[in-house]
């Protein structure tokens, strides 16, 4: 908070009294008027905080600890959980639907991630290069990122590359005919990737920005040494911009262990063809709203956050060694 | 819109320091119509889905698939005709108000428990206010399906299930921390003397709250409307999960509906309606973009 608030209470803070944590209560006697601001400030930060409050220990992390307790329970919303250990972890390593689901999202994360945000970062030094004009062409490609996760767009996709559907149209008149994209096991993982990648517009417009912050005379002190345009991108833009790609990163890796709606969609909800649309957590809302496994359910969704952990942990652990910031470079 | 503006102009590299144009930065006239002519091939790729949808869904079902033209042959608005007819015997405008009363509510909650929470964590001096802000942000990062289960028999408890309620509640209890984050990253960088003034003036923190700071953060509250809509409007979740009567479906279940009910005849009509559901979006980034393009772009660098 500010420095000459505190300034300002501590100064007239009467000499010798215990610091008084604010909100705790504060000596009556005192009666001081910023004795009392500060008590003021206890209660007033509380109020306004409340609803918030309330909604992390009632709606978040409670439902954490429900979730962690029923982890290690069977559970079917209608008896009591019963306590079974770690039966439902050990189960994970004998379900090969469940090891088909982790298999197809690690697919989906890690080649679908990088070719996003390689994307993003491409078309955004392309508007860069030039600043008048780009905003129509910012806001084109940023559309898709404000309708990607919707019903709508996933029917659409899932009828794009249909048998016979514009895709496989125009791929046959390329010569290449490999019919629909739906129905086909192996092509469903490249049609959800392109989903994912050509919603592209939102990481772009925050490189974008993280663009335009880096210094021009970085890049004139570079012209002055002859470095060439793939020397500059390696050795001022990368490292200038490693914030913005470590944020990138982060934000996109989770969002895309989440994907939900357009797997469900495309599959309608069956995770098929031959189970290539069985997500992380479509398989996960399955076995616990299809099946009623609630237990089972439960511990896939901590396995799930302790690797979304796991993963944001060491994304922070290795920036130290690639994310630059401010000052670094000059 | 003006204070977001003024916020990243003295971001902008250089602007107005120096009238000669650095050697990188001269463009030939050639190079220019390369970089616009690369852009507009990938503008056409990337919208070319959304315009190959709504012309479709003016096809005849059976011309959809395997015709080569992107325009229709046979013109026709039988798709929307059998749209307006709804689903179930339930008129096609019950979805869509269903989806209003969510978004409206959605955003009427996050305006008020966000810029509270906001408020709270940029301007008032409280203990436990850097660990919650800490906490705060870490939900940023929470995959939300470790909570579906848990907080769906809270609300099966409580009877909830087949309501709005369990959609709404969690909007009004600032659950979406994008929200706080962005509001919070706004309040700080407003100058901190109007507040002391006001207080100095004797005026307590709610009247600083309603008097100074909310009239000016309304471009975070706009941005912070627009997304709550626009997510509430998309979401698929959460209905999905609580609501179990047709007649309480908002758009993205009544599509549902048609995308798994529909028999090849009914093709065109799920386009349709599809292309009906992205309207209201559609209107709002046409009339905000700027506000939804420079609030992602904010949330990104002020982190």
């Amino acid at each position: 908070m500010t420095t000459t608030q505190r300034q300002v209470s501590k100064k007239a803070a009467p000499i010798g009294s215990a610091p008084v944590g604010p909100g705790s209560s504060a000596p009556r006697a005192a009666g001081r008027p910023k004795l009392s601001e500060k008590k003021r400030d206890g209660i007033a930060g509380y109020l306004f905080l409340t609803p918030w409050l309330i909604g992390f220990f009632v709606l978040t992390l409670g439902p954490m600890l429900i979730s962690l307790y029923l982890a290690f329970t069977k559970y079917n919303l209608f008896t009591d959980p019963e306590w079974i250990g770690l039966d439902n972890f050990t189960r994970m390593f004998s379900d090969p639907q469940f090891q088909q689901s982790v298999q197809i999202t690690l697919t989906y994360v890690l080649v679908g991630t990088p070719i996003k945000l390689a994307a993003a970062l491409g078309v955004a030094m392309l508007l860069n290069y030039r600043s008048r004009g780009s905003g129509f062409f910012r806001s084109a490609f940023y559309a898709p990122s404000l309708i990607g996760a919707s019903v709508s767009v996933a029917i659409v996709w899932r009828a794009m590359f249909n048998n016979d559907g514009p895709v496989d149209t125009g791929l046959s008149f390329l010569g290449i005919d490999v019919g629909g994209w739906v129905g086909n096991p192996a092509l469903v993982m490249p049609m959800m990737i392109l989903l994912a990648v050509w919603q592209f517009g939102a990481p772009m417009v925050i490189f974008l920005a993280g663009l335009k912050q880096i210094p021009g005379e970085l890049y004139e002190a570079a012209d002055v040494d002859g470095a060439g345009p793939w020397r500059k991108f390696r050795s001022v833009t990368l490292p200038m911009l490693s914030p913005v790609i470590f944020f990138n990163l982060l934000l996109e890796m989770i969002g895309a262990f989440q994907i939900f709606a357009s797997a469900f969609i495309i599959s309608s909800g069956t995770g098929g063809p031959a189970g290539s649309t069985n997500f992380y957590t479509v398989y996960l809302y399955q076995r616990a709203f299809g099946d009623l496994q609630m237990g089972y359910a439960s511990a896939m969704a901590w396995l799930l956050l302790v690797v979304v952990g796991i993963a944001a942990f060491v994304l922070f652990r290795t920036s130290k060694f690639w994310v630059h910031y401010g000052g670094d470079l000059k | 819109m003006s204070t977001l503006d003024t916020e990243l102009a003295p971001v902008l590299p250089l602007t107005g320091q120096k009238q000669r144009v650095p050697k990188w930065k001269k463009r030939s006239t050639w190079v220019t119509v390369i970089w616009a002519v690369v852009l507009t091939v990938i503008v056409a790729v990337v919208l070319y889905p959304l315009l190959w949808m709504v012309l479709a869904s003016f096809k005849p079902s059976a011309d959809i698939n395997g015709n080569v033209s992107l325009l229709p042959e046979n013109p026709t608005i039988q798709n929307y005709v059998k749209v307006l007819q709804g689903i179930g015997g339930i008129p096609v405008y019950t979805f869509f108000i269903n989806s209003l009363i969510l978004a409206v509510g959605s955003v009427i909650g996050v305006v008020i428990s966000s810029s509270m929470a906001a408020y709270a964590f940029a301007r008032v001096r409280f203990a436990g206010s850097k660990i919650f802000f800490g906490l705060m942000i870490a939900t940023l990062l929470l995959p939300f399906h470790v909570l579906i289960i848990p907080q769906y028999i809270i609300f099966q408890r409580l009877g909830l299930i087949d309501t709005f309620v369990p959609l709404l509640v969690v909007k009004f209890l600032a659950t979406e921390a994008f929200f706080v984050f962005l509001m919070v990253q706004f309040i700080r960088n407003l100058p901190m003397e109007l507040d002391e003034a006001a207080r100095i003036d004797g005026a307590g923190h709610p009247r600083v709250f309603f008097s100074i700071t909310l009239p000016l953060i309304k471009p975070a509250l706009v941005t912070s409307s627009i997304f709550a809509f626009i997510w509430s409007w998309n979401d698929f979740l959460g209905p999905l999960l609580y609501l179990n009567s047709t007649d309480k479906y908002p758009l993205p279940l009544a599509l549902r509906l048609y995308n798994d009910q529909s028999s090849v005849s009914d093709y065109g009509a799920t386009i349709a309606i599809s292309v009906l559901a992205l309207i209201p979006i559609a209107l709002f980034f046409f009339i905000f973009q700027r506000f939804l393009v420079e609030g992602v772009a904010t949330q990104g660098l002020k982190g």
